[in-house]
């Protein structure tokens, strides 16, 4: 029996680091988003006699300074993490297949100009732009939508961070869409004279699917990044809300030459890796199985930023 | 070519003036001009005095298109909201030149490391120096830069005491800073370069260099990297953008008086006049940058033709 799924699995199955990182990530997803109902509580129990614990049998991961469980509050953190990358990587990849796929099926001066416009975004301090955006659209979700603050400041990370990582993905979809106008069932389908959104989208978008999954798991590792780097400089998601990257901050900044609480940095850091790790893995086997053919002008630019 | 490099520098200024509308609109939409101080209230005329300091009572398209960049890059004197003693300007010259000595020093330490790196996995395939160079390479781009700062802090700073853990000034403290800010950078240009090898050796041309006899180490260095320099090139654009912003995460680790706080600062002070200044300065700057290495590109690989579109 060969079919394609089948095909796709039996070439998934072949990458041994890739069939390994899809368990630990579905462990990491089953694990953060079951505790869910739990975590949420024991995240914010404070025990302030005990602060500072290094791992024990009570206190598995150590505990912070104001004494909450680091276990608890990384199982809330990775649901919060993943959930951020996959947010942002979902809209990166929304507005970049919709965009790369226009760009590619016009054409011509078109595909030019918003090839153009693609260029000069890559070389935009995007960190500074996400900064400038969450506090700008933070207040304005928060005015204009009665939304919490907590959820108001996830939103708008998840929308400043997707809003500047979907520029890789245009670039790929616009290169497999040139690629596949010139194939005979797209002239065919002209022919019949179908209208183009038609076309986009009946018959262009189905065969885009591969290299769009492979970029959509490789954005995520990206995503779950940037959010660390904003949560240090203190603009990522506000305490008592935590991600990894802002726990990973936290014990980052919690480190001095008399107290030296390792596990604040290490265990975060670790989950932090391991995700990253995992998905780059899994990203590099989808890319085998899916048979997506590497362009390395594009896929170099997806750890930019 | 040169018809190209006057084409690209003409769309230049469109380009900044689009960032720069775009930065003030998202300026406008966050609350608050700023000018309050978080403990107490100010009194009225006082506010009133500073509104006129900073050309609050003048309507906002006279402010944010004229007055302002007029004070700027004219007068000099326009005032940063949250320190009244300084102007922008003054900020900028003292906190600019250390962010892009960091921002400079770590991307040429990127693309040493990365190309060595590359060549190392490919001329040892198979043997541990390319896991190891493969493994590092893991590392370096899935942790986040502040764990690997400090890590580095700890054991060569604080453990080794080889080098001074903060501040800014001498070469032994630029040393820790600039390799964490290019690890995650090295790595990515490691595997661009390992990958591009490993591309050329499936080339005709390297088959030919090997039949005239060359020795494999001529083949690796003359041969196949000037094919792998390519990815590299086109990388930095981007890559120039990351580490000079990234640059705000690692002063931060290491104490390093940059532009890290001050941007920081601003944006959480709604400081509207640094804010606008600081993404103008690095808009030139990485604009400037990529505008360099498009032209590079064009003048290394002649099959390119670079005003077509890319790719």
């Amino acid at each position: 029996m060969s079919t394609p799924a089948l095909d796709f699995w039996r070439r998934f199955r072949r990458h041994r680091a890739a069939v390994l990182s899809a368990v630990l990530l579905l462990l990491l997803l089953v694990g953060s988003f079951g505790t869910l109902p739990w975590s949420v509580r024991g995240m914010r129990t404070q025990q302030l006699q005990a602060a500072r614990q290094p791992p024990s049998s009570t206190y598995p991961l150590g505990t912070d300074e104001v004494g909450r469980n680091l276990l608890w509050r990384m199982l809330y953190g990775g649901a919060v993490s993943l959930s951020l990358g996959l947010l942002a990587a979902g809209l990166a990849v929304g507005i970049g297949t919709a965009y790369g796929a226009v760009a590619g099926y016009v054409g011509g001066r078109c595909d030019a100009v918003m090839m153009r416009v693609v260029d000069v975004l890559y070389a935009l301090p995007t960190l500074l732009l996400v900064m400038l955006f969450t506090v700008s659209i933070g207040s304005v979700l928060q005015r204009g939508l009665a939304l919490s603050g907590e959820t108001a400041r996830f939103v708008v990370l998840a929308l400043a961070i997707g809003g500047v990582s979907w520029l890789t993905v245009a670039r790929v979809v616009r290169g497999q869409v040139l690629s596949l106008r010139e194939r005979p069932f797209i002239e065919a389908a002209r022919a019949l004279g179908l209208p183009t959104h038609r076309i986009l989208l009946r018959h262009l978008l189905p065969n885009l699917v591969g290299p769009v999954i492979v970029f959509a798991t490789l954005t995520v590792p990206q995503a779950i990044l940037q959010e660390s780097f904003l949560s240090f400089l203190g603009v990522g998601v506000q305490p008592p809300q935590a991600t990894w990257g802002s726990l990973a901050a936290d014990g980052v900044r919690a480190l001095n030459p008399v107290r030296f609480d390792w596990w604040l940095v290490v265990f975060p850091g670790a989950a932090l890796a391991f995700t990253l790790l995992a998905l780059n893995f899994v990203g590099d086997g989808l890319r085998d199985a899916l048979d997506v053919r590497r362009g390395v002008g594009a896929a170099g630019r997806s750890v930019a930023g | 070519m040169l018809r190209y490099a006057l084409r690209r520098l003409a769309t230049f200024p469109l380009l900044l003036a689009l960032i720069y509308g775009s930065a003030v609109l998202l300026i406008m939409a966050a609350p608050g001009e700023g000018l309050e101080s978080g403990e107490r209230e100010l009194p009225p005329e006082v506010l009133a005095a500073k509104r006129v300091a900073y050309n609050y009572d003048q309507p906002w398209w006279q402010r944010y298109f004229w007055t302002w960049p007029k004070r700027l890059m004219w007068d000099g004197d326009l005032p940063a909201h949250q320190y009244e003693d300084w102007t922008v300007v003054e900020i900028l010259r003292s906190a600019l030149p250390v962010s892009l000595q960091l921002g400079l020093l770590a991307l040429c330490l990127a693309v040493l490391l990365g190309l060595t790196g590359g060549v190392v996995a490919v001329a040892f395939r198979g043997r541990w120096l390319e896991h190891l160079s493969v493994g590092l390479c893991l590392v370096g781009i899935s942790l986040p830069t502040f764990v690997i700062g400090a890590a580095l802090l700890i054991v060569v700073g604080l453990w080794l005491r080889a080098v001074p853990v903060g501040g800014w000034g001498r070469p032994a403290q630029a040393l820790l800073p600039a390799i964490t800010l290019a690890l995650p950078y090295a790595a990515y240009i490691a595997r661009l370069t390992r990958a591009a090898l490993l591309d050329a050796y499936a080339e005709d041309f390297i088959r030919t260099a090997r039949a005239k006899g060359l020795s494999e180490t001529r083949v690796l260095l003359d041969h196949a990297l000037p094919h792998a320099l390519l990815p590299v090139l086109s990388y930095l654009g981007p890559a120039s953008a990351a580490i000079f912003t990234g640059s705000f995460v690692v002063e931060k680790v290491f104490s390093v008086p940059g532009m890290g706080t001050h941007v920081v600062e601003s944006i959480h002070n709604r400081d509207q006049s640094l804010i606008l200044a600081t993404v103008m300065v690095y808009a030139v700057l990485l604009a400037g940058f990529n505008l360099l290495v498009d032209l590079l590109y064009g003048l290394v690989d002649p099959r390119i033709r670079v005003g077509a579109p890319s790719a």
